[in-house]
C-alpha cells in the first residue's frame, strides 16, 4: 500500500477522528497531536489493514482509547489541560454573534458532561453515526448507548433553558 | 400541524429514540430564522451539532515510508563496522611480521656467526677439562687433615 492508497481510506473519516479527539481532551493542539498519532499508528500497521472489518470504526476507538490514555496522564501528572481556543475558528464563522455566544455555550455545557455521554453525543448528534456503529466503537450495548444519549441530551437542554430563562448568554 | 410533530420528534429525541433521519428534520427545523418561542433553547443546541460537523483535521501528516533513513539502525550498523575494523586491522600490529628473503639470508648469516662462536667456546672449555685433576688432587691429599688432628689432641686446646 502506497502513500494515496492509504489517504484514500484514511480521509473520510479523519476529521471524524479529530472531532472526537478535541470532544475528549479539549484543546485543539492536543486533538491534532492526537488525530497524527493515531493516523500513524494505522499507517505503520497499514499491511493489516485489509484485515480490519471496519477501518473507521476501528480508528474511532483507538482514538478513544489514546485520549482516555492522555488524560488519565495527565490526571496523574496533577496538569489541567490547557484550551486556550474556545473561539472555534469553525463557529466563529456564524455570523450573527449572539448566536456565537449561545453556540459557545452549548460547547461548555458539553464539556460538563461525563466522557461516555460526552463521546455518544459527539458520535451520534454531531457525526450521525447509527446505534450499531457506535455500538462498536465504544463496545457498548445499544440500549446503554440509548440512555447515556438521553440522559446528556437532557441535560444539556435543561442547562440551556436555565440560561435562557435567566437571560444569562 | 408542523410544531406538533416537531414536539413529538423533540420528545422522542430526548428518550434518545428519534432515528437519523428524524433527527436530521430537527436540525432542519432549529436551522430557520424563527423558531416558535417555547422551543428557542434547542436553537443553540441543533445549530451547534451542526457548526460542530464542519470542524476539520487540517494538519499535516508526516508520513514515512519504514524504507527510509533510520538514524537507529545506522547507528547499530557503524558499532558493528567499528568492532570489525578494530577485530580485522589489530592483529596486524602485533602478529607475525612478513620476512623477505633478503631477511632470511641475513639470518641465516647470524646463525651461522653464533654457530662458529658457540663451537670455539666448547674447544675452549674441553682444552681446560686437565684442570678437573686439581680437585682431584685436592681430594686424595684430603689425608693430610688427619695430620691435625693428633696435633690438637697433643696441645690440648
Amino acid at each position: 500500500m502506497n502513500q494515496s492508497e492509504f489517504l484514500n481510506i484514511v480521509t473520510p473519516f479523519k476529521d471524524k477522528v479529530f472531532r472526537l479527539a478535541k470532544r475528549l481532551l479539549v484543546s485543539r493542539e492536543e486533538a491534532e497531536d492526537a488525530t497524527q498519532e493515531v493516523l500513524i499508528k494505522l499507517w505503520k500497521n497499514k499491511a493489516k489493514i485489509k484485515d480490519y472489518k471496519n477501518v473507521e470504526a476501528f480508528s474511532m476507538t483507538m482514538t478513544k482509547n489514546f485520549c482516555f490514555d492522555k488524560l488519565k496522564s495527565k490526571q496523574a501528572q496533577n496538569l489541567k489541560i490547557v484550551h486556550s481556543n474556545y473561539q472555534d475558528h469553525s463557529v466563529s464563522l456564524q455570523k450573527e454573534v449572539e448566536l456565537n455566544d449561545s453556540l459557545d455555550w452549548v460547547g461548555k455545557i458539553m464539556e460538563t458532561l461525563p466522557e461516555q455521554q460526552k463521546m455518544v453525543v459527539q458520535l451520534r448528534d454531531i457525526e450521525q453515526y447509527d446505534f450499531k456503529e457506535i455500538a462498536i466503537m465504544l463496545d457498548m450495548n445499544e440500549t446503554a448507548i440509548r440512555v447515556a444519549l438521553s440522559r446528556a441530551r437532557k441535560t444539556i437542554r435543561e442547562k440551556l433553558t436555565n440560561t435562557h430563562n435567566y437571560g444569562v448568554k | 400541524m408542523v410544531l406538533n410533530n416537531i414536539e413529538n420528534l423533540l420528545e422522542k429525541y430526548e428518550n434518545g429514540e428519534t432515528s437519523l433521519k428524524e433527527e436530521q428534520q430537527l436540525k432542519d427545523y432549529f436551522s430557520q430564522e424563527t423558531v416558535a418561542p417555547h422551543l428557542e433553547m434547542y436553537k443553540p443546541m441543533f445549530n451547534y451539532f451542526s457548526v460542530s460537523q464542519k470542524e476539520q483535521f487540517t494538519k499535516q501528516l508526516p508520513l514515512k515510508t519504514s524504507k527510509g533513513f533510520n538514524f537507529k539502525r545506522l547507528s547499530v550498523a557503524a558499532v558493528a563496522v567499528l568492532m570489525l575494523s578494530i577485530y580485522v586491522f589489530k592483529p596486524n600490529n602485533l602478529g607475525e611480521t612478513t620476512i623477505t628473503d633478503a631477511e632470511k639470508v641475513e639470518i641465516n648469516n647470524a646463525k651461522e656467526a653464533l654457530a662458529i662462536m658457540s663451537k670455539h667456546f666448547n674447544q675452549g672449555t674441553a682444552q681446560v677439562g686437565y684442570l678437573g685433576v686439581i680437585n682431584e688432587a685436592g681430594t686424595q691429599v684430603d689425608y693430610l687433615k688427619e695430620i691435625t688432628n693428633p696435633m690438637d689432641r697433643l696441645f690440648k686446646r
